[in-house]
């Protein structure tokens, strides 16, 4: 676990960071409302791997501490098993939070390790483009990047998956992809503005 | 014959084949029409909200607009994958819970001549459909090969009863509508205490280790718990334990051959559909040999797991509680007080 020793900011700054993620969080984060019970940390079988606990993480969100939230591991070692969603007394949309946290770093560059955003574009940039997801593609490209040494133990696996009719060769694509494409612009634009 | 709108997301003719191939078969028999959504596209997995938010609401949304289109009479739009049937079902409550985000959407969805009024699709799970719309004295009566002989634990993940944007399952840790399912299959049904426990979900392939672990979890427990197979709700929990327990197996030093099969294949099997339609065989740990356990005497008498001790109250956190029946140390100093 690390300690994060800063400096208080300036009580405008606190207040924006919290707003911001719960401006790109998907329903109504509820962040606000965290009592720092801990639940969600004590239910969490990702915790072990974290930085920080959730409810730690939370308390730097609204402490202001931006650089360090988003600098964190803890939302990508959140597995979105929704455990402390169900538990949370205060119905803090946690999971989603995590998303939002990760698309924050995304944008910001301050992730530590580049695997899991490098599997995150690689898949979105697939489904972007055939409007499909594509598993041989993306596990192959992932692969290469980033696990050159699991290499030897993958194809197997691969060639077993494939004499089962398990992997397709070619990407499936959508008809209307460009009324997808129409879509994901628009909504992205509009993302972009806020 | 009752009609669903079908979504079956990109793993169902890949990766999750034999989910796709038995869930065909199994409905055909239990009277349901699938009518799949025309030109669907991916639901954008665990990947797609953890970039952008806007473009993978509208991603998802796009199909609830299609399956909006192709509503005739209110029929329910059916996945069965947990995590499509999660991001449609999210979308649908975040669109309602979030009008700022049901206006972007909406916005968005009007660049390609579409629209989606939340709350106008009604989003479902198929094991739900199975239990709710079938009803287990249906499934029953239409059992002609008992899986007795075959103990299993029922592993339903985590997506699909958490976070239950629907209010659908009555209990979101350790529900016990798959176990009814696979009981009213004659299979011997395991009380599997992991069986909404994480299979790793995508950190097989951005954690290695911390995925492994989780896998390696729940095929401990299965495996203690004496079960020939585990079966599972979704194609991703199937795949990270199926494929992935080779490379669990080496980085542990186990020996684990834990086979994870779909449930609608053993609803197959136990209906006396054929075994290969089912997708047997698809499994890289192989199912078949246990499947020939049904209708034999189990060989050793398996120990009987710890019985569960039930918390006071469903939504109660979960707090260590004092022995209800009798303490004796209590008791010893009661009755010191009282003398
Ligand atoms: S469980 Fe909820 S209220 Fe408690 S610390 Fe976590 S987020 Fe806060
Ligand atoms: S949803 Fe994420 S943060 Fe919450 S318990 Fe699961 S892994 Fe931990």
């Amino acid at each position: 676990m690390v300690v994060a020793q800063v400096q208080p900011p300036e009580m405008a700054d606190t207040t924006r960071f919290l707003e911001e993620v719960s401006a790109r969080t998907a329903g109504v984060s509820r962040l606000e409302m965290c009592i720092q019970c801990g639940t969600c940390g004590g239910s969490c079988p990702s915790a072990d791997d974290m930085d920080h606990t959730p409810r730690m993480l939370f308390a730097m969100i609204r402490a202001g501490m931006k650089d360090e939230a988003l600098r964190s591991n803890t939302p990508w070692m959140c597995v979105s098993c929704y455990h402390c969603v169900v538990r949370c007394p205060q119905g803090v949309h946690i999971a989603d939070v995590m998303y939002t946290l990760k698309g924050m770093a995304e944008d910001a560059k301050s992730y530590r390790d580049k695997t899991p955003p490098h599997f995150a574009s690689v898949f979105v940039g697939q489904v972007e483009t055939f409007g499909r997801s594509w598993e041989l593609g993306l596990t192959a490209r992932h692969y290469l990047r980033h696990f050159i040494l699991r290499l030897p133990r993958m194809t197997p696996m691969a060639i077993g998956l494939f004499m089962r009719g398990r992997i397709g060769i070619m990407p499936n694509r959508i008809h209307q992809r460009k009324q997808l494409h129409a879509i994901l612009s628009k909504a992205e634009e509009l993302e972009k503005v806020s | 014959m009752s009609r669903y709108l079908y979504y079956p997301g990109c793993s169902m003719d890949g990766s999750g084949r034999a989910y796709g191939e038995s869930l065909n078969g199994v409905c055909e028999k239990l009277g349901l029409t699938m009518s799949e959504i025309d030109d669907w596209n991916c639901c954008g997995a665990t990947e797609y909200v953890g970039v952008s938010l806007s473009p993978a609401y509208a991603l998802i949304a796009r199909n609830l607009a299609l399956a909006a289109n192709a509503k005739k009479d209110g029929e329910p739009l059916v996945a069965a994958c947990s995590a499509c049937y999660l991001n449609l079902a999210k979308a649908d409550a975040y669109m309602k819970e979030r009008p700022l985000l049901n206006e972007r959407v909406n916005v968005a969805l009007g660049a390609g001549d579409l629209h989606y009024e939340p709350g106008s699709v009604e989003i479902r799970h198929l094991l739900e459909v199975i239990m709710n719309d079938v009803g287990l004295d249906q499934v029953k009566s239409m059992v002609v090969k008992p899986l007795a002989g075959l103990r299993v634990a029922p592993y339903l993940g985590c997506m699909l009863p958490r976070p239950d944007p629907d209010h659908r399952w009555k209990n979101h840790e350790r529900p016990e509508e798959l176990d009814r399912l696979l009981e009213a299959l004659g299979a011997d049904v395991v009380d599997f205490p992991l069986k909404t426990e994480c299979c790793g979900g995508h950190m097989t392939q951005i954690a290695p280790k911390v995925g492994l672990e989780l896998i390696k979890r729940l095929v401990d427990e299965a495996e203690h718990h004496g079960a020939d197979m585990m079966v599972t709700v979704c194609p991703m929990c199937q795949i990270n334990i199926d494929a992935y327990q080779g490379e669990m197996n080496a980085l542990f030093h186990t020996k684990h051959k834990m086979p994870i099969v779909f449930f609608t294949q053993l609803m197959g099997i136990a209906f006396g559909l054929d075994e290969k339609k089912m997708g047997f065989g698809r499994e890289l740990t192989d199912a078949r040999k246990a499947l020939r356990k049904i209708g034999q005497q189990p060989e050793v008498a398996v120990e009987a797991a710890p019985a569960h001790r039930q918390r006071p109250d469903k939504r109660a956190l979960p707090m260590p509680t004092m022995p209800k029946d009798a303490d004796p140390v209590r008791e010893a100093l009661a009755s010191e007080v009282n003398q």
